[in-house]
């Protein structure tokens, strides 16, 4: 049950949480541009690391925020919190 | 009766007496006994028969690991407990327990027959055999498997005894209260460290508080006296808490660990009552010390597996600890030192005991001591079988070869009626893994052990591999001061003298002449799997540990293999020839023993078990009979049945009042979100299908959402309150998840929008009037408001004040009659909804139901999100591409609509139905198809809604089809279980096609 440093509100169970998946994923300023293919890419495509996870993830029984959390997957390590908005931590790439 | 109680100690209460029932009959024990040491001063060993064979089965051991000795404890259908293990059940007054798995009873138990019938029980017996025919399966094979299968019975009637829960934060959890524990929560507390103790039996001290030989000694006293003034000592630190009768039964990631502690087990019923049982622990620690200590090996040879036969420490504490000797002429086979401290202890208390040791020789301490007081030891010896069938009565030894292998020379028959072994020690290194830690093999005593890799947990003393006193109490102290980086001298001066352990030796499975299919070397007590079934799973190709260990059933039963899967993996491992270390282990998960149901769901039981949300208008329907449908959370009214009407008639009724005079319906529970700003305008656009820019102040429009693929997620009608002001209503399942929804856009993809979202779905009720006659109804409730068509039409929005009270009226339907949706503050919607019915009165205005409404919309043909779309179909499946603006440049879905895969022609559609026979009613979910000739049939769809309408008298249905716009008027067939429906594709619409009655 990981403990979680929301940027708002600071650190909270996980059960107040609800994860969003994957974080900068942008959706596209011009949809009706885009071929089927890369559509889809933004639709469907996610990556699924074992290491290192930029995610998404939403405070829904606190402060209802949504911010970006930096996990590693293999350990369920949370290595940064930033908000929505933030440029990600450089050093984890 | 014979009595086994053959000295007195501190533990015991000899002062006070306890009767309790075994099997039915009356045995007396002392305060501080279990119920296994009660049993054993009282000369019984047998305690249950084995799952699979149904062998005679006695007491092991003293703890958690106990594979045998579990009992159903009390009779009463609300609080029977199977699967409780003897060896830790504290013994009461009153406590009433049984053998499980035997009939007639344990004595004479007739499934014993499964025993002589072993040769045809191998591993995989059940999915060889039960293969064929399929048939039998059903009937045949799984009742008469359930019959004879199953330990124990569970309780038939809801548990009474309540339950708890506590959420706790800790700088420093320790877990185990042995001398490892002690030393290291001593050392936490005292460096100002906000600090928990845990330990499952009654006191602290582990195993070293009953030790009492005069090799073993801490600063000149024996090591139980040294550490009783520790635990003195650290009842007094006041950051100290510590908890007794309290077991982890899970360690989850980021120090979360869950605890049981035990209130109750240990009282009298009548002390029981009213009292809290158990607990259940959240425990948040920003470290863990694991203490967790190591349970003793069996060791693997034919027929280990009779009563009378316990691992060689249990003996030792029960009469150490206890007083209580296992039997009056014991043998102890070991491999390893430790069982010399037993034999001691034995010879002291003047009990008879011979030592047989598979080791060549050995010379340590204790075995000079030993020797010296003149105990027969058998070096390099094995037993090769054992006699006796309720109870073990002699055994056979014979002398090992030298590469260990095989035995030579002849049996040596020794008689005996108690068998201790000792097949070494097996570190409990369950929580460390369950943390997430991995693990190192020591290859010297053979012992997977924690690898350091995590930095909020560490373990010390012999879960960690530390088995002497000495290595325990350094390691322990210099562990502890670096991993919470202190410098505690305490123990800095301690003098430690123990004897040291200098020979090893470890055979898994141990030679023998006979061959081993003939044999029962037992691995897994409680599931009944021997080496030979292991073996067999390697001959058939398993080679997985996990694999061998589920073909074989090893380790699967209530112990989670804590005797038996260091044995499965030695054995698999010399057969396939490599090393133990890289075959890796099974995983071991929570929760570490056993939990009752009642204390994982604590509090939440009954009317606590789930939120239930009720409308304003709730006593009203209550007291008027309503039926309640559960929708999410909220309880809605469903129908109204009158003068013992079913269902059917009901709606029937309603239905038809509704269209005749007038109805009423709360719709209080759909979701409604305020929505404020600048860009509320903007926002709407981009979320719904259609347009929105150009709604007029005090209108209202029916809105579809989108998911980004395109598919239909939610509908409702939004009002445009003022210039940037909405009121949004949405489904009342789908309330939550819109709002989150609409909360990540703006949040994330839109921020730069000046929009703020407000849930007050709870802040306003509904009374919703549908009707030819609810114009006149509305206007005995507002005499002033205008009702006129020209003021207030279809579509559009007034305030009016009920009294003094400010509504918020809607002219919308959702019933294709003339209606109104009055919204008022929550507070008053009960008032609201009885002056709508008073007003009513004199129309016949019916109260009607979620059923009804469904019904009624059906007739017209408006969707339900989430019962005529499943999450698969678009605005076009539905026929509703009017709604889907051409014009706008985006909103969310709207790509996906035209992506390979959306424009397909034969996408599932939604169609009406018409039965050929107008009495026939179609049922939800049935399959719908066009020929049932062919095979396999083709599968053109689902019947989604289905109805007899009052109205039109006869039967309508919506559903989804294949192609099904293209289909109006032709035939297709509803396959049923004892005939085909036929039915024609119709128009969605079944009633008011111009909408006339909307302005009726």
């Amino acid at each position: 049950m990981f403990l979680i440093n929301c940027p708002f509100c600071g650190e909270r169970d996980q059960s107040e949480f609800s994860s969003g998946g994957e974080a900068h994923i942008v959706r596209p300023k011009q949809p009706t541009e885009l071929s089927d293919d890369d559509w889809a890419e933004y639709l469907f495509m996610r990556k699924n690391i074992k290491g290192i996870q930029f995610e998404r993830w939403n405070h829904v029984h606190g402060c209802r925020k949504w911010f970006n959390v930096v996990r590693d997957t293999s350990n369920d390590k949370i290595l940064s919190v930033y908000k929505m908005g933030e440029k990600p931590p450089v050093n984890y790439k | 009766m014979p009595n086994y109680r053959i000295h007195k100690t501190e533990y015991i209460d000899e002062t006070k007496r306890v009767s309790f029932k075994y099997d039915g009959k009356t045995y007396f024990g002392y305060e501080g006994d279990t119920l296994a040491s009660a049993l054993l001063a009282n000369g019984i060993h047998l305690v249950g028969r084995s799952f699979k064979y149904h062998r005679p089965r006695g007491i092991v051991s003293c703890g958690t690991e106990e594979p045998n000795a579990i009992c159903q404890i009390g009779s009463k259908k609300d609080l029977t407990e199977p699967n409780v293990r003897a060896t830790e059940l504290e013994l009461y007054e009153g406590l009433e327990a049984s053998s499980q798995n035997c009939w007639p009873n344990v004595k004479f138990d007739i499934g014993g027959i499964n025993n002589f019938i072993s040769p045809l029980i191998p591993a995989g017996f059940y999915y060889k055999t039960f293969m064929w025919p399929k048939s039998f399966w059903k009937k045949v094979y799984e009742p008469l498997i359930r019959l004879s299968a199953g330990l124990g019975k569970s309780p038939t009637e809801p548990d009474p005894d309540i339950y708890d829960h506590k959420h706790v934060h800790y700088d420093v959890l320790v877990i185990g209260g042995g001398i490892s524990g002690i030393i290291a929560a001593k050392m936490a507390a005292k460096n100002n460290l906000k600090t928990l103790l845990v330990d499952d039996k009654k006191i602290l001290g582990g195993s070293t508080i009953y030790q009492n030989n005069e090799n073993i000694k801490i600063d000149d006293k024996l090591s139980s006296e040294w550490l009783k003034n520790e635990i003195h000592e650290i009842k007094k630190l006041s950051n100290l808490t510590i908890k007794t009768r309290t077991s982890i039964a899970a360690y989850h990631g980021y120090n979360f660990l869950l605890a049981k502690e035990n209130l109750t087990d240990h009282l009298p019923e009548e002390k029981k009552k009213n009292k809290i049982r158990q607990r259940l622990w959240k425990i948040r620690a920003k470290k863990v010390v694991i203490a967790t200590g190591s349970i003793e090996r069996p060791l693997v040879f034919n027929n280990n597996d009779r009563p009378g036969i316990l691992l060689s420490n249990s003996i030792n504490k029960y009469l150490d600890y206890y007083g209580v000797t296992c039997g009056e002429n014991i043998i102890l086979f070991t491999n390893n030192d430790s069982a010399y401290e037993t034999s001691i202890s034995l010879h002291k208390k003047g009990i008879k005991n011979l030592i047989v040791d598979l080791r060549k020789s050995a010379s340590s301490e204790l075995i000079k001591q030993a020797e010296s007081l003149g105990i027969k030891i058998y070096f390099n010896h094995v037993v090769t079988n054992t006699f006796g069938y309720r109870k073990i009565n002699s055994l056979e030894i014979m002398k090992l070869s030298e590469d260990g292998n095989t035995t030579v020379g002849d049996k040596i028959k020794l008689s005996c009626d108690c068998l201790g072994m000792s097949g070494g020690w097996t570190p409990m290194v369950h929580m460390h893994t369950q943390s997430g830690g991995k693990l190192d093999f020591r290859d010297e005593d053979q012992v997977f052990l924690p690898k350091e890799n995590s930095e909020d947990q560490i373990s010390v003393g012999s879960c960690n591999g530390d088995f002497d006193l000495e290595n325990i109490i350094d390691k322990t102290v210099n562990k502890i001061n670096k991993f919470l980086d202190i410098d505690n001298q305490d123990y800095q001066d301690t003098n430690i003298i123990c004897s040291k352990e200098n020979d090893k030796r470890n055979i898994w499975l141990l030679p023998n002449k006979i061959p081993l299919g003939k044999t029962k070397c037992f691995i897994d007590f409680q599931n009944d799997s021997t080496a030979k079934d292991i073996k067999l799973a390697l001959k058939e190709g398993f080679r997985s540990i996990e694999h061998v260990k589920r073909y074989t059933t090893t380790g699967m039963a209530t112990d989670q293999g804590k005797l038996s899967n260091m044995h499965a993996l030695g054995i698999i491992a010399d057969t396939a020839g490599v090393k133990m270390g890289t075959l890796g282990t099974t995983t071991f998960r929570p929760p570490f023993t056993p939990l009752t149901f009642g204390t994982l769901v604590g509090r939440n039981v009954g009317k606590f078990f789930e939120v239930v949300r009720k409308t304003s208008m709730h006593e009203w329907h209550v007291k008027n009979n309503a039926e309640f449908e559960n929708v999410g959370q909220w309880k809605r009214p469903w129908y109204y049945p009158k003068n013992g009407e079913n269902m059917h008639d009901a709606v029937q009724r309603e239905s038809k009042a509704a269209r005749d005079s007038a109805g009423i319906l709360d719709a209080s529970t759909l979701g409604k979100i305020d929505i404020q700003g600048t860009d509320a305008s903007e926002f709407l656009n981009r979320v719904y299908t259609n347009a929105w820019s150009k709604l007029a102040i005090g209108k209202c429009r029916y809105g579809l959402m989108l998911n980004e693929d395109g598919m239909v997620y939610d509908d409702g009608v939004t009002t445009r309150i003022s210039e940037n002001h909405y009121l949004m209503t949405t489904t009342t399942g789908g309330a939550a998840n819109v709002l989150s929804k609409l909360e990540d856009y703006l949040q994330t993809e839109w921020p730069e929008l000046d929009v703020y979202l407000t849930s007050v779905t709870d802040h306003y009720s509904t009374a919703s009037i549908c009707g030819p006659n609810s114009k006149k109804i509305l206007n005995k409730l507002f005499p002033n408001l205008d009702l006129s068509d020209e003021n207030f039409p279809h579509m559009s929005f007034k305030e009016a004040k009920l009294e003094n009270i400010n509504c918020r009226i809607m002219r919308i339907s959702f019933t294709g009659e003339l209606s109104y949706e009055i919204n008022i503050e929550s507070k008053y919607g009960h008032s609201l909804w009885k002056m709508c019915i008073e007003a009513g009165n004199e129309f016949n205005l019916t109260p009607y139901g979620t059923e009804t409404m469904h019904l009624l919309r059906a007739e017209k043909g408006f969707i339900i999100v989430g019962q005529d779309t499943d999450g698969t179909m678009t605005p076009s499946d539905l026929q509703m591409d009017w709604i889907v603006s051409k014009k706008k440049y985006d909103f969310i879905g709207k790509r996906s609509l035209y992506r390979s895969d959306t424009i397909r022609k034969d996408r599932k559609q939604l169609v009406g139905l018409l039965t050929d026979d107008p009495k026939e009613i179609l049922e939800e979910g049935a399959q719908i198809v066009s020929d049932v000739k062919s095979k396999p049939i083709d599968m053109l769809g689902h019947v989604t809604s289905s109805y007899f309408s009052p109205n039109l008298n006869k039967s309508i249905a919506l559903a989804v089809v294949r192609s099904g716009k293209t289909m109006k008027g032709q035939k297709l067939i509803i396959p049923m279980e004892n005939k085909n429906i036929n039915v024609t594709v119709s128009d969605t619409i079944f009633l008011d096609k111009e909408n006339k009655r909307l302005n009726a």
